[in-house]
């Protein structure tokens, strides 16, 4: 059998995904030997000049990571999606914008004035901010244009298949790359390597009657091992958050942030978290209500933080 | 902005608010039409996504009115709403929402007049917040 072509790019992203891709460890190895990978800017040497001469439909699979924020990630996604028979949005940035989306509070003019006059570590007197074009005595440069707005993949070009996770998991990464090795593909636009079932349902912790005097950030309690988090207060997204990522933050003690996304049906991830916190506050006051929602200190960038480019307000407006 | 007619949508529950409405209009109480009425078994059906949807579809205000507190039909339900509406308000004041914009009200089936002052009233705030600007995203052939 021929080799497969593959490609790997990350587009506004931390880098995380990549890693997860490495974290297949020994496998990477079997990996190499099904596949020739075509880029890969975290690890190999590629130009995009080399992947533009290739014919159409020539890359086999590629997993792309990370929102597009700018004109770069923008056009290597169209060429991508151009050289590409199947394209998946890989993690939870290419998928609904992730971290980098919960810019999309802000405008663009909000976040450069921030980051390049405001901030108290930048010197910048004469106020410069970011340009596409700058001509010099050796020529112009040039530079990708920063976008208003976060996007994610599908808002951009259309896409296969979506693996979720920040990041996804080493073993799903795998179930992937064997999935396409043997043809043995879902329905085009499937979510691979998830669940159709809530966190909740694969956490083992113990879960009883859900009524909460008060919330707690993480750094402020010291939790029980065995009992439901969301219980002791801490702001677990685990019962709107698909399964699947095999309970790795809870069994960390830690509460789950939703990278996985909205379970099947559901729309937007954090209004829908918004309501199961509602209903299990222990209140029957507005006074009551005020006092607990006290422990909840940023609704919207806690329950979209990695949903914001595709919940159903995109971002903040001024009005 | 002189002519600005207000899309309010109204999401009623059926025991209390919608009886309200009906007695407003049998007793021939006079109103701004501006408020659609979605009728909703009760205020505590009413999910954040279906405010959240209404605003990104088009809607200026969303008015979500149930029984007052103790007289829910289904005995809870409104204190769900009575939770949920100050989170989501504070979550809404993030997105850039005016306040003003999503209001709650307690209106049972005696209080038509109440329901007639409550859109006339609401009518007139929205009219003069204006339009609600959405956060446009481009389609994909005009990002950027």
């Amino acid at each position: 059998m021929a080799k497969l072509n593959l490609a790997l790019y990350w587009a506004a992203a931390c880098g995380g995904c990549d890693v997860a891709v490495l974290d297949v460890n020994e496998k990477i190895l079997d990996i190499a030997a099904v596949a020739n990978i075509v880029l890969w800017p975290v690890a190999l040497d590629h130009k995009y000049a080399d992947v533009a001469k290739m014919a159409p439909g020539s890359i086999d699979l590629c997993l792309f990571n990370g929102a597009i924020r700018n004109s770069e990630n923008e056009q290597i996604a169209r060429m991508l999606r151009e050289k590409s028979q199947v394209l998946v949005a890989f993690g939870s940035c290419a998928i609904s914008g992730g971290i980098p989306a919960l810019a999309n509070l802000k405008d663009r003019d909000d976040i450069l004035r921030r980051v390049y006059l405001e901030t108290p570590s930048t010197v910048n007197p004469d106020g410069v901010l970011p340009q596409t074009g700058c001509p010099t005595p050796v020529g112009d440069l040039h530079l990708p244009e920063f976008y208003d707005f976060v996007y994610s993949l599908d808002q951009v070009v259309e896409v296969d298949y979506y693996v979720p996770g920040c990041p996804p998991t080493p073993q799903r990464i795998w179930e992937v790359v064997q999935a396409v090795v043997s043809g043995n593909l879902p329905p085009r636009g499937a979510t691979v390597g998830a669940l159709d079932k809530s966190l909740c349902d694969e956490c083992q912790r113990v879960k009883r009657d859900k009524k909460i005097k008060r919330f707690y950030r993480s750094h402020e309690i010291i939790t029980d091992p065995e009992l439901c988090l969301l219980e002791q207060g801490l702001l677990c997204m685990g019962p709107v958050t698909r399964g699947g990522c095999g309970t790795q933050c809870i069994n960390a003690n830690m509460p789950c942030r939703g990278c996985y996304g909205p379970l099947p049906g559901v729309t937007d991830q954090g209004a829908k978290y918004l309501s199961s916190i509602g209903a299990i506050m222990d209140a029957r006051t507005p006074e009551e209500v005020d006092e607990i929602m006290q422990g909840i200190v940023d609704p919207a960038g806690t329950f979209y933080r990695f949903g914001m480019s595709t919940s159903l307000l995109k971002g903040a407006v001024k009005q | 902005m002189v002519d600005f007619e207000p899309k309010i949508i109204g999401f009623l529950c059926n025991w209390c608010s919608y009886a309200g409405a009906d007695l407003a209009g049998v007793s021939r109480l006079q109103y701004p039409a501006n408020l659609r009425v979605v009728r909703v078994m009760c205020s505590g059906r009413v999910d954040p996504t279906f405010v959240f949807k209404a605003l990104s579809q088009g809607a200026d205000g969303v008015l979500i009115a149930g029984c007052h507190p103790g007289d829910c039909h289904y005995t809870e339900g409104n204190y769900n709403t009575l939770k949920r509406y100050p989170l989501m308000m504070q979550m809404l004041e993030q997105f850039g929402v005016e306040r003003e914009r999503v209001r709650m009200e307690w209106i049972s089936a005696a209080e038509g007049t109440i329901y007639a002052d409550v859109v006339r009233e609401f009518t007139e705030t929205i009219r003069q917040l204006g339009p609600y600007k959405r956060r446009l995203v481009k389609g994909r052939d005009q990002v950027g």
